[in-house]
């Protein structure tokens, strides 16, 4: 940190012209249609206000003209990359409020669903950062194996990235009979993969030069600015609401949440958020597998739920652990079949606050992969 | 001097005979050029796991032809702020500084287009041209990208050129000559005679392999530099600077960057081997050795090592702009430094 | 200075092992599907175009109120005693409701397969169609109705008779409204 603010220094001293750079709408690492208004001294970077709305779809105000059943196909197009995750709070919000019990089998699909399209969404995430990094091979190594997740989750829900898989008391279907082979097949791929990646690209020295000490994100910057998830931990902090405030039957599972140790620079740079999601998608492993071993052979996959859904009058705040961090729905019901509001806490939006302060100072380089770091997905951060 | 042209002996000094010698490595260039897409593109594909071009012609091997076509067609676009002149002689230049450089190089003991005594000086030289071509068209483009690509560039070859001068440097101490005939004349024998195990000599050279093992590995790292390969490929890191200097680039002025890119790796590639690697010299002594035979070990040794580059680029991540600059002034610098002094010490001592 | 060292050997070692992996990777049997050669089969339930199928379907509007973007057009009539054309359902029970018009815009369509759920005879389902992609928007507004537009008058004129027929027949008062709707109905649909 001190290097960096003598840089500064120096810089200022110097009198020459800023640059302002439009990093995007277009732009090959904005991950979507972003747009960082970038002021540029050289090669370091001054300023960063982003610019969102580009891709505004009032999820909120439409979902006020849709019935609950309906919503869920929306509420898989904000974070496209995790529907399975995304689901899954706004469905259990529903079940909270109409006092449903989920069947036992529900509850280990749904987490073993969740658990295989967490690992899909870190593989995209750090695969990107690699691209980010300039490595191209790895991206596509994860990609590989992120087919195979896909197909599974294709074979249950019909789609391979959309699901709406997930249903007010239950899911759309039942599993098929070769899926806990095929679930423990992705589970080796993922592993074998990732171990390989780790020597590629992970502890490659250029990838420990370009990420070790950059972007770093203190853990009280993090509170303060609501972060979550992998940007949290890789902070050193161990918030996970699946151990923290366990729902669904989290608690029947032994996993481990890692947090970011500054193994090869400050703790909360890029390389440690980075880190954080190579270790939970093993620990998404080590829960699928207990899942499966636990899950009921046979069950309903469908509570009784009442044909039209009509909460009763109040609300409801629902939360989980999205693999992006902390992904809430807030319902309010006015008796009718349709949401009187619904307020989602979109965990990609509020990640992205935190870029203008963490990468001041940096270079213009390092911007790109700050932004990598964080992971975001603009469908939620503009929803 | 002797003879190094066998045109020359074929065809006498005519007009005629200067401008097939001029062409030769021209339409080498361009087969090369094609060949060398293809190899980046099948390798990258099958690195990854995937299958690459498959559609045009048995096993896509027409694929790179089809893009230069493609690149044809395409609308030639004039950003309307540029500055024009610079802006459309800017390829052209690059291309020039690429091509220049082919006329020193001695693909057989009886073909280098122009056998001068001072060819590894005018590779330098010459070499310096491509990055004045790249900051016209960096800075004509006016786009921001663009000119910081353009910077970044320059920069780099500036820096980087300290390094593989003095492993060049160290070899002409060896050798004694800034020849590159005269150079892989010296490699004849088996490849134990080659400049990276020492060069000719006796049982004493065993002390400077470890250093000419060093540089040749210092030049290659600065070569990848030079030419603007990964790592080393900031000026057009296409994560953070859309494509750099050629962002605004379409259609066959693209399509020049991208043959003075593949140009200029077959450049230092040539150089490499020439001044390491035993040039056209076969390296199982006088096993498949003569003229013609020059011709296809010269070109095999330079395209391994052209593969060499492309296999790097789809494994390395890429380096910022001020870890770039540090690999070449206090990495690769100083250990060439130490590297050159050792050999000219084992020289003197000799 | 030995941390200088250090992180030179570093770099070297992990690209030479990097290099090692990439290298390996080479000779390893490839993934790619060749797509329009070879393809992947598709689930059962895979969520591609719609069909319905008219024998099946009876009109009851449930799909339409299901879909959340709202890509379905129904309209129907009800079927007149008198009129010589009767159709049973597949599973032989007669028709009570002529679909007159049973329209899908797929550019609409987000795959949702909600109606296929609500649907509750199972005429409308998803196919393993996943290539239809066209050049005219209007190409992918897809027209699933049976009858022709001569037969669609003719059935809303069989229906307004046999209103007329029941009019006199019928009390007033709580009948009123009952009434009035397929009339608005039949406005709309000329």
């Amino acid at each position: 940190m001190s290097e960096k603010k003598r840089l500064d220094l120096e810089y200022s001293q110097l009198d020459s012209d800023r640059m302002r750079l439009n990093v995007g709408p277009q732009h090959p690492s904005t991950h979507g249609v972003l747009r960082l208004e970038v002021e540029i001294d050289g090669e370091i970077v001054t300023e960063v206000i982003p610019h969102l709305g580009y891709l505004h779809r009032s999820f909120e105000k439409h979902c006020e003209k849709m019935t609950y059943p309906q919503i869920i196909p929306y509420i898989d197009r904000m974070d496209y990359i995790s529907a399975m995750n995304n689901e899954w709070p706004y469905v259990m919000a529903l079940e909270k409020m109409l006092d449903i019990k989920v069947p036992e089998k529900v509850e280990y699909i749904r987490v073993i669903v969740a658990e295989l399209n967490r690992i899909a969404n870190h593989q995209i995430a750090v695969a990107t950062f690699g691209l980010d990094a300039g490595a191209f091979t790895p991206f596509l190594f994860f990609f590989r194996d992120r087919e195979y997740i896909i197909w599974i989750l294709e074979k249950l829900s019909g789609a391979r990235l959309l699901y709406n898989y997930f249903r007010v008391g239950g899911l759309a279907g039942d599993t098929y009979p070769s899926f806990k082979e095929e679930c423990l097949n992705v589970i080796e791929k993922v592993r074998k993969t990732n171990a390989e990646v780790m020597d590629l690209l992970i502890y490659n020295r250029i990838f420990i030069q370009r990420t070790a000490n950059v972007g770093i994100l203190t853990p009280e910057v993090a509170v303060n600015y609501a972060c979550s998830g992998p940007v949290l931990r890789g902070s050193g902090l161990r918030y996970d609401l699946r151990k923290d405030e366990p729902y669904s039957i989290y608690d029947r599972f032994d996993f481990e949440v890692p947090v970011g140790k500054g193994e090869v620079g400050f703790v909360g740079d890029c390389w440690d958020r980075n880190i954080v999601r190579m270790q939970e998608m093993e620990q998404s492993c080590r829960i699928i597998e207990q899942a499966l071993a636990q899950m009921p052979e046979t069950g309903d996959v469908k509570a009784n739920v009442p044909k039209r859904i009509k909460p009763p009058k109040g609300e409801v705040y629902m939360r989980t652990e999205n693999p992006k961090g902390d992904l809430g729905f807030y319902i309010v019901s006015n008796g009718t079949d349709k949401p009187e509001r619904l307020k989602a806490r979109g965990t990609s939006f509020v990640n992205l606050s935190v870029i203008p302060e963490i990468s001041k100072g940096y270079m213009f380089a390092d911007l790109i992969l700050i932004l990598g770091s964080i992971d975001i997905v603009l469908g939620e951060v503009d929803r | 001097m002797e003879n190094t042209n066998f045109l020359w002996d074929l065809m006498g000094k005519n007009i005629w005979s200067v401008l097939l010698v001029i062409s030769l490595p021209l339409m080498f260039v361009l087969v090369y050029a094609l060949i060398a897409i293809l190899a980046e593109l099948k390798i990258s594909a099958w690195i990854q796991e995937r299958l690459g071009p498959m559609r045009t012609g048995p096993w896509g091997i027409l694929q790179p032809v089809a893009e230069v076509v493609k690149l044809i067609q395409k609308e030639d676009i004039t950003p309307d702020q540029s500055s024009k002149l610079l802006y459309n002689l800017a390829p052209f230049i690059i291309f020039t500084g690429a091509y220049a450089a082919f006329a020193v190089i001695p693909f057989s003991e009886a073909f280098v287009p122009s056998g001068i005594d001072v060819g590894l000086f005018y590779v330098f030289a010459i070499g310096s041209i491509s990055a004045m071509g790249i900051v016209m068209g960096g800075w004509a483009s006016n786009n921001k990208y663009s000119l910081m690509g353009a910077m970044r560039a320059v920069s780099q070859l500036i820096s980087y050129e300290i390094p593989a001068a003095f492993a060049v440097l160290s070899v002409v101490v060896l050798a004694s000559s800034m020849n590159m005939q005269e150079i892989s004349k010296m490699q004849t024998g088996w490849f134990w005679n080659w400049f990276i195990f020492g060069g000719p000599g006796s049982i004493s050279k065993i002390w400077v392999i470890p250093f000419t093992v060093g540089l040749t590995l210092i030049y290659f790292i600065s070569s990848l530099a030079e030419t603007n390969r990964v790592p080393f490929d900031i000026p057009e890191g296409e994560s953070e600077l859309v494509a750099g200097f050629h962002t605004e680039y379409s259609g066959m002025k693209f399509a020049m960057f991208f043959f003075a890119e593949y140009a200029n790796m077959f450049v230092v590639a040539a150089i490499l081997t020439t001044i390491f690697l035993g040039g056209w010299n076969s390296p199982f002594g006088d096993f498949m050795q003569g003229p013609w035979w020059g011709v296809f070990w010269f070109i095999a040794k330079s395209f391994s090592v052209v593969l060499v580059q492309i296999w790097i680029r789809w494994t390395l991540p890429r380096f910022r702009v001020d870890q770039l600059m540090y690999v070449g002034w206090k990495v690769l610098l100083p250990l060439s430094f130490v590297c050159f002094i050792a050999i000219s010490l084992f020289v003197m001592l000799k | 200075m030995i941390q200088y060292f250090k992180n030179v050997w570093s770099g070297l070692s992990s690209t030479f092992l990097g290099m090692y992996i990439t290298f390996k990777h080479l000779f390893v049997k490839k993934v790619t599907i060749q797509y329009p050669d070879q393809r992947f089969t598709l689930p059962d339930n895979a969520r591609n175009r719609l069909k319905l199928e008219m024998e099946r379907c009876n009109g009851c509007n449930s799909c339409v109120v299901a879909c959340p973007v709202n890509c379905i057009t129904l309209e129907t009539v009800r079927v007149s005693p008198e009129d010589p054309h009767q159709e049973v359902h597949h599973n032989g029970n007669p028709r009570k409701m002529w679909v007159t018009r049973y329209e899908i815009d797929f550019a609409k369509c987000c795959y949702c397969g909600l109606c296929t759920q609500a649907c509750p005879s199972d005429a409308i389902q998803h196919t393993q169609e996943y290539e239809y992609s066209s050049y005219k928007r209007e190409d992918l507004y897809y027209k699933f109705q049976t009858l022709s537009p001569d037969q669609v008058a003719e059935k809303h004129r069989m229906y307004a008779e046999l209103k007329a027929k029941d009019k006199p027949a019928k009390a007033e008062g709580a009948t009123e409204e009952k009434k009035a709707k397929p009339e608005e109905k039949k406005e709309k649909e000329q």
